[in-house]
């Protein structure tokens, strides 16, 4: 590196040196003053363990879903031409800059007390009925926070998709299937490894959205919150965001080296 | 892309014309439309419902975005400013860390482009309490919007070295950076007259993200904010816990309103991006 590339490097890692590096080699030294266990607590502790459990099970089973989803919605809307077409994708990807706790009141307007899920199952006689706050209502509302990203992915490479090749396999008498598993499925299953991963990290991390449904169904991160706001257990806390920073981190680190995509290019 | 294989005189990017119809992507499509937007619509329209539990037979008010803008008005302020100052550093240093990525070679440059996202993939919970550590005990940092913005540059720094580390990048970049070199302009005179006018929609590009990711910043800003640094996110976060269904969506709607014209923004300066890339190739 030149003397003038270094210098234009400078501020910005002057920055994160001082407000994320520095901070973080704190945070990671912290579990250490309270004995080397602390740093697998997550994993000999079964409260911790069973939050990270139930956190990683969930991330997954709303990655898996939401890319089926999004595959679907990437193929029409990459494949077909209507109007309104830009702008139909342009709502769908509209919740990617919603804060977490945006989509988990969308989530209690429509499945909690007052919500207009219970309004209907009370008119037709089925008594006032909530998901909101137990792990239904967690879990659609993270397919709703993931399926943007994962729509947007998927549309950007199906409308780069030669439609030569799907014209030449329908001439030459291919089944819908058969188009699906030789022509779709190779276009897709880049993406769909590189937004995966993405969604996987995002749907661990995320907090705004759990701490607003005050779920029943416990998180790693509100884990981690309580931990630290409510128990003042610094050096608990600090370990178990290590154990999820860690997680989340090797996740996108193997898809990466899978895929050839880059970390976090559009998380 | 398209354009490019095509060579000159076809029109880049046409959209191709449809290809047959799937009914089952049609109605998956269309599932998925409803579940994004009908809560997104209820959520509009209860901000403006007199009384939610009545329905819209109550009648249409605007009283619960007044309420929104007494109670939470601050809020709204905080944000867009600290959005701006992002903006600010991430032209100040994620422009020049972006040219000085595309240029270097070296295994450094490289290790460091791989720490600079780490923010990105690591949960921003972890991000906050490490700043919390940190400089908890230095009181008027801590007390102040500077300490959310130090947590909100380390996080959307990284989008705009990358932006533009992959606009710095480009062939004729490189070629006409050369030419200005042996035409004798210096360093600062490349860099501010020839390089930054060259990729400024990748700029542009970089900054709208930027705006928009800070202003929507909760999982870091939760922890970091104090009574007094409360951000938009963070009002909501209150007021969904303490008010009524009505204030809620309103003060939704006052997000809506503060991030849409951002986000037509960015769509727009995508689109330019993509017609002069595409009038760069046609000319050729």
């Amino acid at each position: 590196m030149t003397p003038t590339l270094a210098a234009c490097a400078a501020p910005a890692a002057a920055l994160f040196c001082a407000f994320w590096l520095l901070p973080m080699v704190e945070l990671a030294s912290l579990p250490a003053g309270k004995g080397w266990q602390t740093y697998v607590a997550v994993l000999t502790e079964p409260r911790y363990l069973r939050s990270l459990i139930q956190t990683t099970a969930l991330a997954a089973g709303v990655t898996l879903v939401s890319l089926a989803l999004a595959a679907a919605v990437g193929l029409h809307l990459g494949r077909q031409r209507f109007p309104g077409r830009r702008l139909l994708l342009a709502l769908l990807t509209l919740p990617l800059s919603f804060p977490g706790v945006i989509v988990g009141f969308l989530v209690i307007l429509v499945g909690g007390r007052q919500g207009s899920f219970a309004d209907l199952s009370e008119a037709l006689g089925g008594g006032r009925i909530t998901f909101a706050y137990g792990l239904t209502g967690l879990f659609l509302a993270y397919v709703y926070f993931s399926l943007p990203r994962a729509i947007a992915s998927f549309t950007a490479v199906v409308e780069r998709m030669e439609p030569d090749l799907e014209e030449a396999a329908r001439s030459l008498g291919a089944t819908g299937a058969r188009i699906a598993r030789d022509v779709w499925w190779p276009t897709l299953q880049p993406t769909a490894l590189a937004a995966g991963a993405i969604l996987f990290a995002t749907a661990m991390g995320a907090f705004g959205t759990a701490f607003t449904l005050a779920s029943r169904f416990e998180v790693l991160p509100i884990t981690i919150y309580n931990e630290f706001t409510n128990y003042a257990n610094f050096a608990l806390a600090a370990s178990l965001s290590l154990a999820l920073g860690l997680l989340t981190w090797a996740v996108l680190l193997v898809a990466q080296r899978f895929g050839g995509g880059t970390v976090g290019a559009a998380a | 892309m398209r354009g490019a294989i095509l060579g000159a005189g076809t029109r880049p990017r046409t959209a191709p014309a449809s290809r047959p119809a799937a009914p089952l992507l049609l109605g998956i499509t269309a599932a998925v439309g409803v579940f994004t937007l009908a809560p997104l619509a209820l959520s509009v329209t209860a901000g403006l419902m007199a009384n939610y539990a009545q329905g819209l037979g109550a009648g249409l008010t605007t009283r619960w975005l007044g309420e929104v803008w007494a109670l939470y008005g601050g809020t709204v302020a905080l944000s867009l400013g600290l959005a701006l100052a992002c903006v600010a550093v991430a032209l100040l240093a994620g422009v020049p860390c972006g040219y000085a990525l595309a240029r270097s070679r070296s295994r450094v440059a490289r290790a460091f482009e791989e720490l600079l996202t780490l923010p990105v993939a690591v949960p921003g919970l972890a991000t906050a309490l490490a700043l919390i550590l940190a400089y908890g005990e230095w009181g008027g940092f801590r007390q102040s919007p500077a300490f959310i913005l130090a947590g909100h540059v380390v996080f959307t720094l990284p989008f705009m070295v990358r932006t533009v580390g992959a606009a710095f990048r480009r062939d004729d970049l490189m070629a006409l950076e050369e030419a200005a070199r042996t035409l004798g302009a210096g360093f600062a005179r490349r860099f501010v007259g020839v390089l930054v006018p060259a990729v400024a929609p990748s700029i542009v590009a970089g900054c709208l993200m930027v705006f928009t990711l800070s202003i929507g910043e909760f999982n870091l800003t939760w922890m970091l904010h104090t009574p007094l640094t409360r951000t938009l996110p963070v009002g909501l976060a209150d007021s969904y816990a303490s008010m009524r269904l009505e204030i809620g969506s309103a003060y939704t709607l006052v997000f809506l309103a503060v991030i849409a014209p951002v986000l037509w923004a960015m769509q727009a300066v995508a689109h330019w991006i993509e017609r002069r890339d595409a009038t760069d190739h046609a000319a050729r």
